[in-house]
């Protein structure tokens, strides 16, 4: 008996088919992991589940039967209820208005009863582990906590599926351990729970089963407990484990020569914030290119901001050439020589409504111009040799950034980047979402900047582009250090075995 | 630049018309009521109307110039009619120093309610609707304490000659309004200040990391605008020939947006149209003055503004979802 069932269902997008002939099964007390890297279909197989897409072709069943959302509430009626990451509840409301939103208890005069809403509010939260006052505002609780109150929320709907997005990932430990004393109830009570989430510890404390996914496809389903930490990584990052190699997946030449006795050109120690990073130390030579291992959400594009000024810290230092940064933010750091780009490029890094030529000048306008007047003439120097050395393709320096290929367009970014003459580099994701010509040149252009003495730190979640373009990588889990592969350790086979290992205090398996 | 990637596409006759629209929309219009004025309205082609006209516009342009920098930023500057009613309040309290002085403290005043926007946009976080909401509501009032709540006649000739006088043929008001024009498309292309601040209007958050100043961009454009403001508040002052609190630059705020969105300057931010805007601001003059000459009262020109608004608006949408 099956609660839900999704057979054979593709999807398309332009350009993009997100789901392509996908099966996903969910039995009644069952907790299933979903996983799979960015862009595998996570999110839109669960946004098929609950009614916001429709599929292509392919079926949805539910108790066995045939059914088909038109709608978000559709689903919702049929009892399947979705726990996003950030809560979507309103804030400004009472808890108990939250809880019973739409439901509310009346009075004999039609009334909403709230001493009675109150009190079975209390009675309902107890067993999720939060007894604060239910009169309270929302938003003034911790995260952890408005969760339980969406999740209970959720449960009283006479959820039969509860689907939840990576609902730890801005939780406390404490808290994390409260969420799945809930899950193991709703468990003993026949729901079914979609968990999805990056964190391999978690998975094997909670699931029973996995569903790994991978380019919109299925790579695996079955018992979790089956399945070893090292084959679940390599199935999420699309590799056989024989099957790799060093060398010859992508366009960088191999290894850098860097002095080992120079001074590190970045330093960064004990770099935490919050829930998100814990204690990241490392150092990058010049000529070096660090590699940041890791799934997503191990913190490495936190770790990236951070560096760059870009992400609030609450400890940890970081130097660059020896000079400690003072105070970081985005102005100090671009100043001493850190170079970030984003992984998110159309919101974080171009300026789309903006020519090639405005984009590449922007971080130097200074050294560009005169009394605060700009020189069009040294900027078009500028323009026209990043251009060139980075072959973009444009009809010119004044076609607008937002018009280019994704491909170009993150040229552009890094020849703005250049233009700043950087000591350090600091790319996450560069070749995410740009074609494998566009691919080949960015990473050969990774090589060559490496080895004309700049420090480089390298995030990528393609396994083979992170081994063969880094010297070293230094694998994060969970927002902390667990492993560093140096040498002839740099090799796919032990990046995914340092992601997988289990930290020693919680082996589960 | 993006006309000519248009324009190579020869089958989109009508969509290259239609995309050019929010761009040159308003000179064509500002043409087209021209040319209707010229043929059938009595008197309108003569030396003391045009004159009457360009005095008029006047302010309101040079008020739309600092609207459309702080529009530029993905903002929106509330305030701006306070500030002339300030700057207009505190001319007569210090022209027994001077006229030096008394237009010194005016400006002084501009510069200290620009702070106080762009602080509060650029560091506290506010919206920049609400940030300068406050200043909007009690600049005014402070200014209405300030002149205890009276008019005051400007007999300084100094400052009246601001208000009426000619250098070579042409209103010294309407000289101040193009030299600021040419001061204002001069900061915004080529200078650091005028790209950064297109760039944070494009993309705030890549602004940041590309390791500009945001926030101080953020101040400057704020005080900029209202520093404007305050001339036009001096102006207006010089032209009446008296201070009333009450009165200067009231609902002013309305006609600089208006000159800006129907000047082709994107509420988005990221650009800035200064050429527009004045057509805007001239739209807008011609348009009332148009009914005015054919005895519609003025309800009838504010529904005739609400339209081309609308137009103008509508314009911008079609262009977006292209």
């Amino acid at each position: 008996m099956t609660l839900l069932e999704v057979a054979g269902v593709s999807k398309s997008f332009p350009g993009v088919r997100a789901l392509d002939d996908v099966s996903f099964t969910l039995r009644p007390g069952e907790v299933h992991a979903l996983v799979g890297e960015n862009g595998a279909g996570k999110s839109t197989l669960i946004k098929v589940l609950t009614g916001v897409y429709r599929p292509d072709s392919g079926e949805l069943r539910h108790h066995g039967r045939p059914v088909s959302f038109a709608a978000p509430m559709d689903a919702q009626r049929a009892g399947i209820s979705t726990i996003y990451q950030e809560v979507n509840l309103i804030p400004l409301m009472s808890v108990a208005q939250n809880l019973f939103l739409g439901r509310e208890p009346r009075n004999r005069l039609g009334l909403i009863d709230r001493g009675r809403m109150e009190r079975e509010a209390r009675g309902i939260l107890a067993d999720y582990g939060v007894t604060t006052d239910v009169r309270r505002q929302l938003g003034t609780l911790p995260l952890g906590a408005q969760q339980m109150v969406a999740l209970a929320r959720a449960v009283m709907i006479d959820a039969q599926v509860v689907i939840m997005d990576e609902p730890t990932s801005s939780l406390e430990p404490r808290e994390v351990q409260t969420l799945f004393g809930v899950i193991r109830r709703l468990h003993a009570r026949g729901i079914g729970i979609v968990y999805v989430s990056h964190r391999m510890d978690e998975l094997y404390e909670i699931c029973d089963s996995v569903t790994i996914l991978r380019d919109g496809r299925l790579v695996h389903t079955g018992r979790l407990a089956d399945l070893e930490r090292i084959e679940l990584v390599s199935m999420m990052l699309g590799r056989e484990m024989s099957q790799t190699r060093r060398q010859g997946f992508t366009a960088f030449a191999g290894d850098h020569t860097t002095d080992d006795a120079a001074p590190p050109v970045l330093r960064v120690t004990g770099l935490t914030s919050r829930t998100r990073l814990h204690d990241i130390s490392f150092d990058v030579r010049p000529g070096e290119v660090v590699g940041l291992g890791g799934l997503l959400g191990a913190g490495r594009s936190e770790t990236i901001k951070a560096i760059g000024g870009a992400y609030p810290l609450d400890a940890g230092t970081v130097e660059v050439d020896g000079t400690h940064l003072e105070r970081p933010s985005t102005v100090r750091a671009v100043a001493a020589g850190i170079a970030v780009q984003p992984e998110d490029r159309k919101a974080e890094g171009i300026v789309a409504g903006l020519s090639v030529r405005d984009n590449i000048a922007l971080a130097v306008l200074p050294r560009m111009s005169r009394l605060g007047i700009v020189s069009d003439a040294k900027i078009d120097a500028v323009v026209a040799r990043y251009m060139t050395r980075l072959r973009i393709k444009a009809s010119g320096p004044d076609q607008l950034v937002g018009d280019l290929s994704g491909g170009n367009q993150q040229k552009v970014l890094l020849a703005r980047l250049l233009a700043t003459r950087p000591k350090v580099l600091l790319l996450d994701e560069p070749t995410r979402g740009i074609d494998v010509g566009a691919k080949a040149e960015v990473q050969s252009l990774i090589d060559e900047l490496a080895g004309e003495g700049l420090g480089v730190v390298l995030v990528s979640s393609d396994a083979e582009e992170l081994v063969e373009g880094s010297d070293r990588v230094v694998v994060l889990r969970d927002g902390a250090v667990v492993g560093h592969l140096t040498g002839d350790r740099v090799t796919t086979e032990d990046l995914m075995a340092g992601i997988a290992a289990a930290a020693p205090s919680e082996d589960h398996t | 630049m993006t006309k000519n990637a248009v324009a190579e596409r020869p089958a989109a006759g009508l969509a290259a018309v239609r995309s050019r629209l929010p761009g040159y929309g308003v000179y064509l219009a500002v043409g087209l009521l021209m040319l209707y004025n010229i043929v059938f309205t009595p008197y309108f082609l003569t030396l003391s109307n045009l004159r009457i006209q360009l005095i008029q516009v006047a302010p309101i342009v040079i008020v739309a110039l600092g609207m459309a920098l702080v529009i530029g930023t993905e903002g929106i500057d509330l305030s701006v009619g306070s500030v002339m009613a300030l700057a207009a309040a505190l001319i007569p309290l210090y022209l027994g120093y001077g006229v030096v002085a008394a237009i010194g403290v005016s400006l002084a005043a501009g510069v200290a309610v620009g702070l106080i926007n762009g602080v509060l946009v650029a560091r506290v976080g506010l919206q920049p609707i609400v940030a300068t909401l406050a200043v909007f509501v009690g600049g005014r009032g402070l200014a209405v304490v300030v002149s205890d709540g009276q008019l005051k006649d400007i007999r300084n000739p100094d400052v009246l000659h601001l208000g009426s006088g000619d250098l070579l043929g042409i209103p010294v008001l309407v000289w101040i309004a193009a030299v600021l024009v040419a001061l204002v498309a001069f900061v915004l292309r080529r200078t650091v200040f005028g790209r950064r601040l297109l760039a944070v209007g494009g993309n705030r958050r890549a602004a940041e990391l590309a390791g500009l100043p945001v926030g101080r961009v953020l101040i400057t454009v704020y005080v900029i605008c209202a520093v404007l403001a305050s001339i036009a508040g001096l102006l207006s002052v010089a032209r009446i020939q008296s201070s009333d609190a009450s009165a200067v630059g009231l609902l002013i705020e309305l006609s600089a947006i208006t000159a800006v969105v129907v000047g082709g300057t994107p509420l988005t931010g990221g650009r800035v149209r200064i050429l527009g805007t004045v057509a805007g601001a001239v739209l807008m003059q011609l348009v009332i003055a148009t009914m005015i000459k054919h005895d519609l009262g003025p309800s009838t020109a504010e529904m005739a503004q609400a339209v081309i608004i609308l137009v103008a608006v509508w314009v911008a949408r079609e262009r977006k979802s292209r």
